[in-house]
């Protein structure tokens, strides 16, 4: 930060002493400069093992090769062609877990929303214990995942779980104790945990975005006769839509390659109604050691969410400007 | 100066940034194993006691003995073994491993062929007393049958058959089965009333192989066939397989709670008297942490379907057990083989194997009268009898996956009420076998 004043300082004096002639390279040059050491971080932390990853999916990389990766043998296109070979096991696998994936994303993000900005609205007027209830709001983002994950595995346990103790035992919802963890519920077992575990984020940015709009908007509303929905709909949500474009776009991102909750809630093999994408591709790397398909998949998935993000970027970007005009 | 001061921290960021790649990359040349750092070792063993630490307090006064005889300091680290595979792995793309190392028995193959290991050739099995001192059942499980052991066998267990005395009695069992006919019949006559006869692990994959292995080798199945291919969809296969499951969803004397069983839940429930009977290896040091004196549970071989165990269709166990490596580019070779050498001892072997409830790999550690406990002469007996080793395959990984993960999803079928017949059986293992990739 001190070395970044620098060169502002010197732009304003340009004629302190005989250093006249750098100037303006120095000008130009320093912030580059100054820039680079970051740059080349960002290149090694990221780029590098993208470009890495991305050599990998053209290799035949198993077991044999991982000591010395270098020397897999090229397979050219062969994992990519494996992969979305929907006709084959390996392709029908990754197609079945990418469709499960986009649906888990769009109900819970659209959940955590919901959650949040509901949450977020009813928490604006001042009350007795609004404090408390922000606080008891936040905690499932403050706590570790992990711990937090591991404890809801223990109440989806069929026989000893405390929801079922719940659901069947005290309410009698259901004829038998279903089971959560395996089979075709284990969906809603992850959807709840995902959503239990987003939307508190989705709470904290509303409140945020919510202290910007100024309250003699409501105040001339209800003078003009609108009503708390019609406040809602014409006030509230208009005012927030730059906040709900960045927040949908990181809730979508962070749903769709969540790793930890599926990972530490079923294990290395997550049963097919809740394979997501991430831990499917986990599997094929890290579990049957085809580290070249596993990066294939990767890559893949890369564009894919590079071209939804590239779209939804645009699409809300155009709406900004013409909103603008 | 202050340009300066920045100019300076970029220019060091930037080398650490380049020395850090450097380190990266690049040390997976070489490898034959050098004495460059004769004077210590780093030394990973997995998770063996109740927890990490009861590990490090069994081992920890061993490697101080250790160094007291050769002054070499041994680095321990305990790896849980849920992370040991994937810190291997880790450690075999870096290049950047300890010099010694603890694995499960069923990667032997799987991790020779990265290449990453010392081969055990009689040079260095003359190092540590010859291969003859281990029993061969374990050395079976060592690595791929045509080449040098990728590592040395340090507990061996197999598996056997658990009972709850108490449940017995109160069902009228007065002996436990030889035959799986038996254990049936038994098992209708225990599982009533909220308690269960037998218990399973549904969700763990490993658990599944190792019950399916067995049970496949009493039907004749292999799963691979001589030349290393994958052969799940035989008809001994899909018997095994179903039998197995079968239990709970047929003959009914696996709860269908235990389909959900991953972390050892089935040993609680028989420590509660809920379960009377488990499938498994060297279980009485849990059974005591769980509260059970040694005199309420009984112990039996596993069943096979002509009631005497043996080999090939009697077969009933796999070779269940640790083995100790060597990574091929230590920095201290003679110090690794020497602390092979101390941890396979006759006098370290019966220290170790009393402390952690498992059978000696070693021949003449097996005499110690420590080992003659009712338990462990089943386990041994089973041992040098009528196990088998998992098949050692390069691919036995994503084996362990593939038929684990359809075993799950048939229990799964099971608990939830839906038949389980041989097509549905049949069609699990055929997309089993087909996810194997084409190595």
């Amino acid at each position: 930060m001190q070395g970044g004043k620098e060169p502002s300082g010197a732009a304003r004096e340009p004629g302190r002493g005989p250093r006249r002639r750098p100037g303006r390279l120095r000008r130009i040059g320093l912030p580059y400069l100054l820039l680079l050491p970051a740059l080349l971080l960002e290149l090694l932390v990221h780029l590098l093992p993208i470009v890495v990853g991305i050599s990998m999916s053209f290799k035949e990389l198993t077991q044999f090769f991982i000591r010395d990766w270098g020397a897999a043998p090229w397979s050219g296109l062969d994992n990519y062609k494996v992969s979305v070979d929907f006709d084959a096991p390996v392709g029908e696998a990754l197609l079945h877990s990418f469709l499960v994936t986009c649906a888990f994303t769009v109900l819970s993000v659209g959940l955590c929303w919901l959650i949040g900005t509901t949450a977020a609205i009813y928490l604006q007027e001042a009350f007795k214990g609004r404090g408390f209830l922000r606080a008891l709001f936040l905690i499932p983002y403050a706590l570790p995942v992990y711990a937090a994950v591991i404890t809801w595995g223990f109440m989806f346990q069929r026989d000893n779980g405390l929801i079922n103790h719940v659901l069947h035992d005290q309410l009698g919802l259901t004829d038998s104790a279903p089971f959560w963890l395996i089979g075709d519920n284990s969906f809603f077992a992850l959807l709840t945990v995902s959503v239990w575990k987003g939307w508190p984020f989705a709470f904290l940015i509303m409140m945020a975005g919510l202290q910007n709009i100024p309250r003699e908007m409501y105040e001339a509303a209800a003078l003009d006769g609108a009503g708390v929905w019609q406040q809602i709909r014409r006030i509230t949500l208009p005012s927030l839509k730059s906040v709900n474009q960045v927040l949908v776009l990181v809730l979508f991102l962070w749903t769709f390659n969540d790793f930890n909750t599926p990972y530490v809630l079923f294990g290395r093999s997550a049963p097919e109604a809740a394979d997501l994408v991430s831990i499917h591709i986990y599997q094929s790397s890290f579990v049957t050691w085809n580290f070249g398909t596993g990066s294939a998949m990767s890559v893949l998935l890369l564009l894919f969410l590079l071209a939804v993000t590239g779209g939804y970027l645009w699409v809300t970007s155009r709406e900004r400007k013409s909103a603008h005009v | 100066m202050r340009r300066f001061r920045a100019a300076a921290v970029g220019a060091a960021t930037l080398s650490l940034a380049l020395t850090a790649s450097a380190c990266g990359g690049g040390s997976t040349t070489g490898g034959g194993g050098s004495n460059d750092s004769p004077k210590t070792l780093t030394y990973w063993a997995s998770n063996q006691g109740p927890n990490v630490e009861a590990d490090k307090k069994i081992l920890r006064p061993e490697l101080d003995k250790f160094e007291k005889k050769t002054g070499i300091k041994v680095k321990l680290e305990v790896v849980p073994w849920s992370e040991l595979l994937n810190r291997i792995l880790t450690a075999t793309t870096s290049g950047q491993g300890p010099d010694v190392l603890n694995i499960g028995n069923t990667w032997s193959a799987s991790l020779q062929a990265s290449g990453a290991l010392l081969p055990w050739d009689e040079k260095n099995f003359a190092k540590i007393g010859g291969k003859d001192r281990f029993v061969e059942s374990a050395l079976g499980s060592a690595g791929a049958a045509d080449k040098d052991p990728a590592a040395v066998p340090l507990y061996s267990m197999a598996y056997a058959l658990y009972y709850n005395k108490k449940m017995f009695k109160e069902a009228g069992v007065d002996k436990p089965p030889a035959t799986w006919d038996e254990l049936v019949e038994d098992g209708k006559k225990i599982s009533k009333g909220g308690k269960w006869a037998l218990g399973a692990e549904g969700a763990n994959l490993s658990n599944n192989i190792h019950q399916i292995f067995a049970l496949g080798k009493q039907h004749g199945a292999d799963f691979f066939t001589e030349d290393g291919k994958a052969d799940f969809t035989s008809d001994g296969a899909v018997a095994a397989v179903k039998q197995y499951v079968d239990m709970m969803g047929k003959d009914k004397i696996i709860a269908p709670g235990n389909a959900e069983y991953a972390q050892n839940q089935s040993l609680s429930d028989f420590a509660k008297d809920k379960t009377a009977m488990v499938l498994w290896q060297a279980a009485a040091t849990t059974f005591k942490s769980q509260g059970m004196s040694d005199d309420e549970w009984g112990v039996a071989p596993v069943p096979v379907a002509s009631g005497a165990p043996g080999q090939g269709k009697a077969t009933n166990s796999m070779v269940a057990g640790i083995n100790m490596a060597v990574f091929k580019n230590t920095k201290n070779i003679d110090g690794s083989l020497k602390f092979v050498k101390f941890m396979t001892s006759d006098a370290e072997q019966k220290i170790l194997c009393e402390s952690y409830g498992s059978v000696p790999p070693v021949k003449a550690a097996q005499d110690d009268p420590a080992f003659d406990r009712p338990e462990l002469k089943v386990l041994r007996d089973t041992l040098a009898k009528s196990a088998a080793p998992l098949p050692q395959v390069a691919n036995e990984s994503q084996f362990e996956t593939a038929v684990g993960t359809a075993v799950k999803n048939l229990f799964a079928n099971a608990a939830a009420g839906r038949e389980v017949t041989t097509a549905s059986v049949k069609a699990e293992l055929v997309k089993a076998q087909q996810q194997m990739s084409k190595q």
